[in-house]
């Protein structure tokens, strides 16, 4: 029987091989291109997104839900007023103690985030006696290794770049939301006025200009912590973060692996 | 409250319990009645497709009847088929952006060609091999607007030789059988934007375009028993009864298909209760009971498979008459269930925060682009285009050539 493998059949998917890989890297660095021409961030002309990597943690047993840096980011950001708009919010974890005889460890837990933090938090319904612990959760973009949102996204207009945002191109969003529905976080939402999809940015318009985001700038017990992983500054506060506490970060199950850590996180917090 | 008072507004159950995430508490889900009808039109096209293919490629010699009946339903829907997402975007003078610049790891953005392909490569290709040596004739016999619409649509192609009509016959027949893969694509390729969403639990599961795909079938067979039967009806002709108990027979048997994989995923989301089974189980005993409980389940499913189960079994003994009626009812009850299912499928998984923790309801308004006149008016269009295709290319006065498309490959193989 004659054998089906030639040499030259063998040699041509070879070549085969290796010109579909050089296409794809030419592809790879044509689209790069193509986006530093196309899309539109915030940052300075002279900014080089390769240089840093930005991440965000969260302490949650320092948060006292004091909400300045929702009000922050708001005005910074002029993110549309009203209370279903956020680029960043905080939630408030009420975890009540156990009916007696009842066998279990902890009781009914109760969340909320009234105006998402912005204003405090009022009183809460549960009475003081019946509570076992409580807590605030600050909440924002996980900046995803593997993000969801940008997955989906069917026009590219929302990316990752490469200093660790996930932001999103305006002029370029259709406004469909299915970014919305991919993130497991809730952290998306749809402009009212420029009917596109908003997140937060880590204030790319401040990092990339040596500022701190505004909620971090602001925060008064330096529950968020904020630094650049490729440029690490003397006693840098997200090393430190990351030395002294055992982290944690929401929903791993889902294989999105976020960035953002949090420390002292309960297991009720999703 | 103005807009209240202007409007009708259908609220059910209050609107949030439990926590929801502040980006989700808006007034409306971010995708609302436009994104309900995206799915059921999408099926409803690859359904009728399927149903065609019966005849062209399984050689169903009964249903010859509806052959072109149930290709110009699969046009006339698939032409409305993206409006729906078309009007909910954001930015729909952006929409171009999809297919020029598509970002291929997103499910939404191969959907765009998923469906250039199948419009383009196969329902136009396919219908204009069946229709060309008509064309041609009728574009002798009739003049005017009419007669030119034929001559156009023959694209100057006017053999009419043997060998000719031999080979449209026989290209047809194999733009048929890429056409089913096409149509299962098609309608999985819907079913995987909402099962590829693994931050929802309702919807992110390995079943949702197969279960897409098992309900389009069921609901185009059943939208083409109502088209037939309805245009009968119009025509004030008589029914093909033999036709019409094999459509009801291919409904019956798609329909079990249908329910027993739609149970299996119930069973299985039971049985593992996962993260988010609590929510689910609440929407579905609560939030849902009228549209999965009544509508998708008893009036969509149960009775239909009873009636039509029954039928298959006792054919004989029951009249004509009420085997009409029977169709009839249960070809309205499928297509109501199928859309039911779609409603407790897109709503469904806007119903419940991602945070599992809380429940918001619906506001349907009746003016708005998310409100239902929208909706009729949508689901009505294909409607109104299907009249039109019907009376170019169905009308009574102009015989067509008697090809039987189910021959295609004996005749060309004889010839």
């Amino acid at each position: 029987m004659k054998n089906s493998v030639t040499r030259r059949s063998m040699l041509a998917s070879l070549g085969g091989a290796v010109a579909s890989l050089m296409s794809l890297a030419a592809a790879r660095t044509a689209k790069a291109a193509v986006q530093k021409v196309f899309v539109t961030t915030s940052a300075p002309k002279d900014y080089d997104p390769h240089a840093h990597k930005w991440l965000m943690c969260l302490d949650v047993d320092k948060c006292i839900g004091c909400g300045l840096c929702v009000d922050a980011c708001k005005t910074e950001n002029h993110v549309p007023q009203g209370p279903t708009f956020f680029r960043t919010w905080i939630e408030r974890y009420i975890i009540k103690k156990p009916k007696p005889g009842s066998g279990e460890a902890r009781g009914e837990v109760v969340v909320d985030s009234p105006n998402g933090g912005r204003d405090g938090f009022p009183p809460t319904l549960v009475p003081r006696e019946e509570i076992l612990k409580s807590f605030f959760v600050p909440k924002l973009c996980n900046l995803c290794e593997h993000s969801p949102c940008v997955q989906v996204c069917p026009v590219g207009a929302t990316f990752d770049s490469p200093d660790g945002a996930v932001l999103v191109d305006p002029k370029y969003c259709i406004g469909c939301g299915f970014c919305i529905q991919a993130c497991p976080y809730g952290c998306r939402f749809l402009n009212p006025e420029t009917k596109t999809a908003e997140k937060c940015t880590l204030c790319y318009h401040r990092i990339t200009r040596g500022l701190k985001p505004a909620c971090v700038e602001i925060c008064p017990t330096e529950a968020r912590i904020f630094g650049d992983l490729k440029n690490p500054v003397e006693h840098d506060p997200i090393q430190a973060f990351i030395q002294k506490n055992k982290v944690n970060s929401l929903k791993p199950h889902l294989g999105t692996n976020p960035r953002v850590m949090y420390a002292n996180l309960d297991k009720e917090v999703r | 409250m103005a807009l209240d008072v202007t409007n009708i507004v259908v609220e059910t159950l209050p609107r949030f319990e439990g926590y929801v995430y502040p980006n989700e508490s808006g007034t409306h889900p971010l995708w609302g009645f436009l994104i309900v009808l995206y799915p059921y039109i999408t099926g409803l096209v690859a359904g009728a497709f399927i149903m065609a293919s019966l005849v062209r490629v399984f050689r169903v010699k009964p249903l010859e009847p509806v052959y072109r009946l149930s290709l110009l339903t699969a046009l006339a829907f698939l032409l409305c088929a993206t409006l729906p997402l078309l009007f909910h975007l954001g930015h729909p003078e952006r929409s171009y952006q999809i297919m020029i610049t598509p970002h291929l790891t997103s499910p939404m953005a191969i959907f765009g060609f998923v469906y250039a392909w199948y419009l383009m490569a196969v329902l136009l290709l396919e219908l204009w091999f069946d229709y060309r040596e008509d064309f041609v004739h009728w574009s002798h016999k009739t003049s005017g607007i009419q007669g030119i619409i034929y001559r156009l649509f023959t694209l100057g192609v006017t053999d009419t030789s043997e060998k000719a009509v031999a080979l449209d016959l026989k290209v047809g027949w194999i733009i048929s059988i890429i056409g089913i893969p096409s149509a299962f694509l098609l309608h999985g390729y819907v079913g995987f934007i909402f099962g590829s969403i693994k931050a929802n639990p309702w919807w992110g599961n390995v079943l949702m375009p197969i279960i897409f795909i098992l309900s389009a079938m069921v609901s185009g067979i059943a939208l083409c028993v109502f088209n037939y039967m309805f245009l009968t009806w119009v025509r004030r002709r008589k029914l093909d009864m033999r036709c019409l108990d094999v459509m009801g027979m291919f409904l019956f048997y798609a329909l079990v298909i249908d329910a027993t994989v739609e149970a299996l995923d119930w069973i299985h989301r039971n049985y593992s209760a996962e993260e988010g089974f609590n929510v689910i189980e609440y929407m579905a005993k609560e939030k849902l009971f009228y549209t999965l409980t009544i509508g998708q389940v008893l009036l969509g499913t149960l009775i239909p498979l009873l009636l039509l189960g029954t039928l298959q079994v006792a054919r004989k003994y029951i009249p004509e008459a009420a085997r009409k009626r029977i169709y009839f009812t249960c070809a309205s009850f499928i297509l109501a269930g199928v859309f039911a299912m779609r409603w407790n499928v897109v709503m469904g998984g806007q119903f419940f925060s991602k945070s599992l923790r809380g429940v918001m309801s619906y506001k349907l308004e009746f003016a708005g682009a998310e409100g239902w006149l929208m909706g009729l008016v949508l689901l009505s269009l294909p409607f109104i285009i299907l009249t039109v295709l019907i009376k170019l290319f169905l009308s009574e006065k102009l015989p067509t050539s008697g090809h039987i498309p189910h021959r295609a490959e004996t005749d060309s193989g004889e010839g």
